[in-house]
């Protein structure tokens, strides 16, 4: 299956689709344009990397009477934005980490008046200590705000029998680093939260996670669950972005609602800010030693990860273990350690992005292992065979790969599809040639294990309704949203493949707290495959429960569904099929030892990258890209097909283009849709994405996740091939121009500083 | 409420502009004033003097002289697409085609994209290979100048008060001169210039060269013509020059730095190889 | 001062301050929300609309700029059109924010130049920011339009 000949029929049309088109979904930003009680709300932050609030100077040049003001006092509950560990204040009370923190909220019915408001207070701050704005200063420990700096530190370990040849291995150490990227979501964060008549504080807006949302307002304003209703509202992207930080915004609107007499209140960042405070990718510096026999088998894989976790915990931890379980990729080899530490420092804390600290510690393995190619004189692409995991043998967290390991099927066909072999040649006789341009092809091959690593899902117990409506339909109650995956199509295709029903008998319920039970966050490629399962699960229950008119078993006919499910409709809540996961058979997860069974299911890929170098300017074209992967089954392989295009060109910016520039207060300095370039159209022409399906995944129909599986393997693919053309090794991303023009004139020096 | 006036006549504005020159604002097509009122609000003017209704300002004419005169008020989708600016003065069709993106073209103005005076303003460059005189008029007349006097400094241009800028004018190419532009962007469209050269650089009999001009962007404080450079090739065969000392001489006429795109390392650098391609071979994007 | 203008056909009167943003005047005094704001500079196309049938960004264009103007936006796209049929045939909307700016720009794209090739097509769209789709699909989905569309 690939891009171009497409088979339509297992492509039903995205539910959501022509109200997207004709732009009658309402967006957070579209709701309450016109309501009369509305209040504006904006933020006060701090300008410090670090330091202590001592006042707070609200300026007389503006009429506070009529403001509705929020400080920390004003917290009704505890003063920190619920997640790992509370060590992040919903707003800031004395001591505070990092420039962009919240200190004061403000909210007006007035537009104007509220900015007015906003350029007048003045925060008395101190700065304490020195700020560390990187993983280097960090660990060398000058200012430690935790002890060591560190976070979290996680090892993975793994040793057995090396292979004895006789002769030694041939070594190759790499240290690279990769920076942050904005997951740059068109529509900009925002909330609106209001105090209903019933007691209810009721908040709204663009997230993926409403059960975090709610989680973060009970502990912050010490009401019950049972007071509080979180709704999403159609989400213009997320991609990670919107995992954490709508807890935080929620948060401030909800506490800004309460003190305007439960009047609504209205916070949407505006893009500066969105850009300036939001969490972004991780940045990350990687140390690789790896070794191997002569014949090219890899022996050892010695891997130093660290993360660059910004001011507080947030999610760091969980992004950690994820970059140190696919550290080590896709590759047998009997020695293994992975080193993963997630640093302080005094950067606005970063968070989850699409790959979630896999993108960056495969980034260094698949740039290792090109360069371990190259010294032990072999193809890339043969090298990478030879290593490639197969059934049967024990993987780098001790797992024994499965059945379903179709690491090298993947490789086949990306090599097979791309001309691989071809194309390399033509690239160099082009490059001998000597023209203007340089020519080069790389390579990449990752897996992406698709779900809560580890005993995540079990933790979470996920729970997923399917309710029987007034119409005659099933209505299907989970937390997950649609955030642009198609969740909202491929959810209701797999309800309504197993329950044997036409699509449009199957509705997908609002996002609301108060009707959805908790099926877990909409992150780490586990909606379609986990919550999916569920539904297929829930599903056949359902099946059972039907009335009479329904039959059991045979499918029904339509009318007599329809009329079943009124029928059951009527019985209320008693109705109703709830299914909870359980943890499916396998080896444990040993969160001491990163031993066991980490994932549910990896899917496999193999991603293939030709470049041309311009040689007068250093930039950098994609002449081609090529993608394969194994994903066990594409619910609905034209939303798969884009969810992996839109994967691979976020990975293409990231690759080439996206660079977040730090200020001197460690915040980003180009906060400006002008300055963060992501690639438009002109920048992005085919991308050849081949679907191979073994249906032998842990979701619907042997399904696997797929969402951030496309982010891991562009920027190695990318930064191989331009090794390829121009014979340089890179050490960080992006490759712009600028930094491959300075690496060559260093190189060149290197070059003829040793041959003189 | 903003005071905002349309007027429908050249005369009308210039008297306004004329009356109380502190007061007004431009507004051209309003894809810098609109950006600036976004991002600093605080700073809206107490008026603005809106340019758009003002048909004197717009189109393209070719005068039987064979010069060319645009509009301020011309947009540029309108200068991206004129067939006498596509034959005859082709940089500049291409400059226009890279402003932004299409969106961006159909409402910017060329004389918006000047009097807002940026370093990186992909026009600029074009006018100046082109050696593109500029008019202003006022309450008090009209004058015209060269465009490369037009930049005064950062983001200053000789504008005076009551001043505004009603064409440009463009005279025809010497036959056979070789023309060149291209921008270096921070990506493959609606992109701000890294580097920008356009040159225009014509041949006596021998096959030397004769009065060439590079103009650039990005590479110093206003858009600006390499004059050094230009003087240092006079009579030479264009490929006679060396790299080397194409960089040398670039030294003298730009002063790039670096900021939030680029570095004055790589800018240096790719002014120099730029101007030896526009040496070896015409080209525009 | 009020500007009278069409939008969508049908005669409109603003009041607002003339410097406002069409984009406002749109979503606040016409109650027309399907036009998005992305950035508010320029940059992402979402607020794209016509002007006059141009391509233009409505966050960029001063509403005193309009007296007598023509303004086209997505709610003056229907459903039937070749235009909005590709894009759902195609799978080219994910999160939607952008789309609608997708979809005018591209309405003036095929406006301009029926037989557009896939080339024209990535310049075409090139002011308008998709941060979902890697943009295969709306390619996709442009040219099967340019292919439905009547040909004179
Ligand atoms: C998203 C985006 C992308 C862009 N990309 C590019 C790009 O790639 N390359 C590039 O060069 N530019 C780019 N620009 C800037 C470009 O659009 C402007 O420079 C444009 O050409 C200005 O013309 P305007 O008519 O819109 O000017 P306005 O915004 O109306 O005015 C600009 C300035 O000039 C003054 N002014 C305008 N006309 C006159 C006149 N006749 N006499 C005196 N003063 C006058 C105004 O008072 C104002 O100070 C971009 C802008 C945006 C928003
Ligand atoms: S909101 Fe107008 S271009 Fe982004
Ligand atoms: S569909 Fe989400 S930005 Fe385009």
């Amino acid at each position: 299956m690939r891009s171009g000949e497409r088979d339509f029929s297992r492509n039903p049309l995205r539910l959501d689709g022509m109200d997207k088109i004709l732009g009658r979904t309402p967006y957070l930003d579209d709701l309450h344009l016109r309501d009369p009680d509305l209040l504006f709300a904006a933020t006060v932050r701090t300008t410090l990397p670090g330091g202590v609030l001592e006042g707070i100077d609200f300026g007389g040049g503006t009429d506070w009477s009529d403001m509705t003001v929020v400080t920390a006092r004003d917290i009704p509950g505890t003063n920190a934005v619920r997640l790992l560990e509370n060590d992040q204040p919903v707003l800031v009370e004395r001591e505070f980490r990092h420039a962009g923190e919240a200190a004061v909220l403000l909210a007006h019915p007035d537009r104007r008046r509220l900015r007015k408001a906003l350029l007048q207070v003045r925060l008395a701050e101190r700065p304490a200590g020195v700020p560390v704005f990187t993983i280097e200063a960090a660990l060398q420990g000058q200012a430690e705000t935790i002890p060591g700096n560190t976070y979290t530190e996680y090892r993975l370990e793994k040793s057995g029998p090396r292979q004895e040849t006789g002769h030694p291995d041939t070594v190759i150490a790499v240290e690279v680093e990769t920076p942050s990227q904005e997951q740059l979501y068109i529509e900009p964060q925002g909330m609106v939260a209001r105090l209903a008549p019933d007691g209810v504080v009721r908040v709204e807006g663009s997230m993926q996670c409403p059960y975090y949302v709610l989680d973060a307002l009970v502990q912050c304003l010490g009401l019950p669950a049972s007071r509080i209703q979180v709704v999403q509202t159609a989400t213009g992207g997320g991609f990670g972005g919107k995992e954490d930080f709508p807890s935080v915004i929620a948060c401030h609107a909800a506490l800004l609602a309460l003190r305007a007499g439960g009047r609504p209140v209205r916070l949407v960042l505006d893009r500066a800010e969105d850009l300036r405070v939001t969490p972004k990718r991780h940045p990350s510096r990687s140390r690789v030693r790896l070794a191997a026999t002569p014949e090219g088998r890899l022996q050892s894989v010695a891997f130093d990860f660290d993360l660059d976790g910004g001011a507080y915990r947030t999610l760091s931890p969980v992004v950690l273990s994820r970059g140190v379980i696919h550290a080590p990729g896709p590759y047998r080899c009997p020695d293994v350690r992975v080193t993963g530490r997630a640093v302080f420092t005094s950067h606005p804390p970063f968070g989850a992005f699409r790959g979630f600290g896999a993108p960056q510690s495969i980034f260094a393995m698949e740039v290792a292992m090109d360069r371990l190619a190259s010294r032990l004189e072999m193809d890339p692409a043969e090298f990478r065979r030879k290593n490639l995991l197969c059934p049967g043998d024990t993987g780098p967290t001790g797992d024994i790969a499965g059945e379903d390991t179709h690491a090298r099927k993947a490789l086949d066909v990306a090599l097979e599809r791309s001309g691989y072999a071809r194309r390399r040649t033509e690239h160099e006789a082009w490059n001998r040639a000597g023209g203007p341009t340089r020519r080069g092809i790389g390579l990449a091959t990752f897996c992406h294990g698709a779900g809560f690593t580890g005993n995540g899902e079990t933790h979470l117990a996920s729970r997923v309704t399917l309710a029987a409506t007034a119409e005659g339909k099933v209505e299907l109650l989970v937390s997950n949203t649609e955030i642009g995956q198609g969740a909202a199509t491929t959810l209701v295709q797999v309800a309504a493949e197993a329950l044997g029903i036409p699509m449009d008998l199957v509705v997908f319920g609002p996002v609301d707290t108060a009707r959805v039970p908790n099926s877990g966050p909409t992150v780490a490629s586990r909606t379609c495959m986990v919550v999916g399962k569920l539904l297929e699960k829930a599903a056949r229950r359902f099946l059972e429960q039907l009335p009479p008119a329904g039959g059991k078993g045979n499918a029904p006919g339509r009318p007599d569904f329809q009329e079943a499910c009124r029928k059951l409709h009527a019985l209320g809540g008693a109705g109703e099929v709830t299914e909870t996961y359980a943890a499916p058979p396998g080896p444990a997860w040993d969160e001491k030892t990163f031993q066991g069974r980490a994932y549910a299911s990896y899917a496999w890929a193999a991603y293939v990258a030709e470049v041309e170098v311009d040689l007068v300017t250093f930039e950098t074209r994609i002449l081609h890209f090529t993608a394969v992967q194994e994903i066990g089954h594409a619910v609905n392989p034209q939303i798969a097909l884009g969810q992996i295009e839109g994967g691979i060109v976020q990975g293409i910016g990231w690759a080439l283009l996206e660079n977040v520039v730090w200020n001197g207060s460690g915040v980003m300095a180009n906060d400006r849709l002008a300055t963060y370039i992501i690639p438009t159209s002109a920048d992005i022409d085919g991308i050849d994405v081949i679907l191979l399906e073994e249906g032998q995944g842990a979701g619907p129909r042997g399904a696997k996740g797929i969402g951030e599986l496309p982010m891991d393997g562009p920027a190695p693919a990318i930064a191989n091939a331009v090794r390829h053309a121009l014979g340089v090794d890179v050490d960080r991303l992006p490759l712009t121009p600028e930094y491959l023009h300075a690496r060559l004139a260093e190189q060149q020096e290197v070059h003829s500083w040793l041959s003189k | 409420m903003t005071e905002w006036r349309r007027p429908r006549h050249l005369r009308e504005a210039l008297e306004l502009l004329g009356e109380s020159p502190d007061r007004y604002r431009i507004v051209a097509g309003g894809t810098d004033v609109m950006v600036e009122r976004h991002l600093h609000p605080e700073n809206a003017p107490a008026g603005w003097l809106d340019i758009s209704g003002l048909s004197e300002l717009r189109g393209i004419a070719r005068l039987e002289t064979g010069e060319l005169r645009v509009g301020a008020m011309t947009p540029l989708s309108a200068v991206r697409e004129d067939a006498a600016v596509r034959e005859s003065w082709p940089l500049l069709a291409a400059s226009a085609a890279v402003t932004g993106a299409p969106a961006i073209q159909n409402r910017a103005t060329l004389g918006g994209n000047i009097c807002n005076a940026s370093p990186a303003a992909d026009n600029p460059p074009v006018l100046l290979a082109y050696g593109a005189e500029i008019e202003i008029a006022s309450a008090g007349g009209v004058r015209r100048i060269p465009y490369s006097a037009f930049h005064a400094g950062y983001r200053r241009t000789v504008l005076g008060q009551g001043e505004m800028v009603t064409g440009l004018w463009l005279k025809p190419v010497p036959r056979g001169s070789r023309q060149y532009f291209r921008k270096v962007g921070t990506r493959a469209a609606q992109a701000i210039t890294k580097v920008g050269l356009a040159a225009v650089v014509p041949f006596g009999p021998d096959g030397t060269v004769r009065g060439a001009r590079f103009g650039f962007s990005s590479v110093a404080e206003t858009p600006c013509l390499a004059r050094t450079t230009a003087a240092a090739l006079e009579g030479r065969s264009p490929l006679a020059v060396p790299s080397g000392e194409i960089g040398a001489l670039l030294e003298q006429d730009i002063a790039p730095i670096s900021d939030l795109r680029s570095t004055g390392a790589y800018r240096r650098q790719v002014a120099a190889r730029l101007v030896r391609e526009a040496l070896q071979a015409g080209h525009f994007q | 001062m009020a500007v009278e203008m069409t939008i969508n056909g049908l005669p409109c009167r603003s009041t607002a301050d003339p410097a406002c943003r069409l984009l406002d005047v749109l979503r606040e005094e016409f109650g027309l929300p399907g036009t998005k704001e992305g950035c508010g500079e320029g940059e992402c196309g979402a607020c794209a609309v016509l002007v006059d049938g141009q391509l233009a960004n409505s966050c960029l264009v001063p509403v005193g700029q309009l007296e007598g103007a023509a303004v086209t936006t997505i709610e003056g796209i229907p459903a039937n059109s070749p235009v909005a049929q590709a894009f759902l045939a195609c799978g080219a909307t994910q999160c939607g924010i952008c789309t609608p700016g997708m979809v005018m720009a591209t309405v003036a794209l095929l406006q301009d130049n029926p037989r557009c090739t896939r080339e024209d097509v990535r310049r075409g769209l090139s002011g308008n920011l998709c941060r979902c789709t890697g943009y295969a699909r709306i390619y996709e989905a442009v040219l099967q339009a340019a292919g439905d569309l009547p040909h004179d």
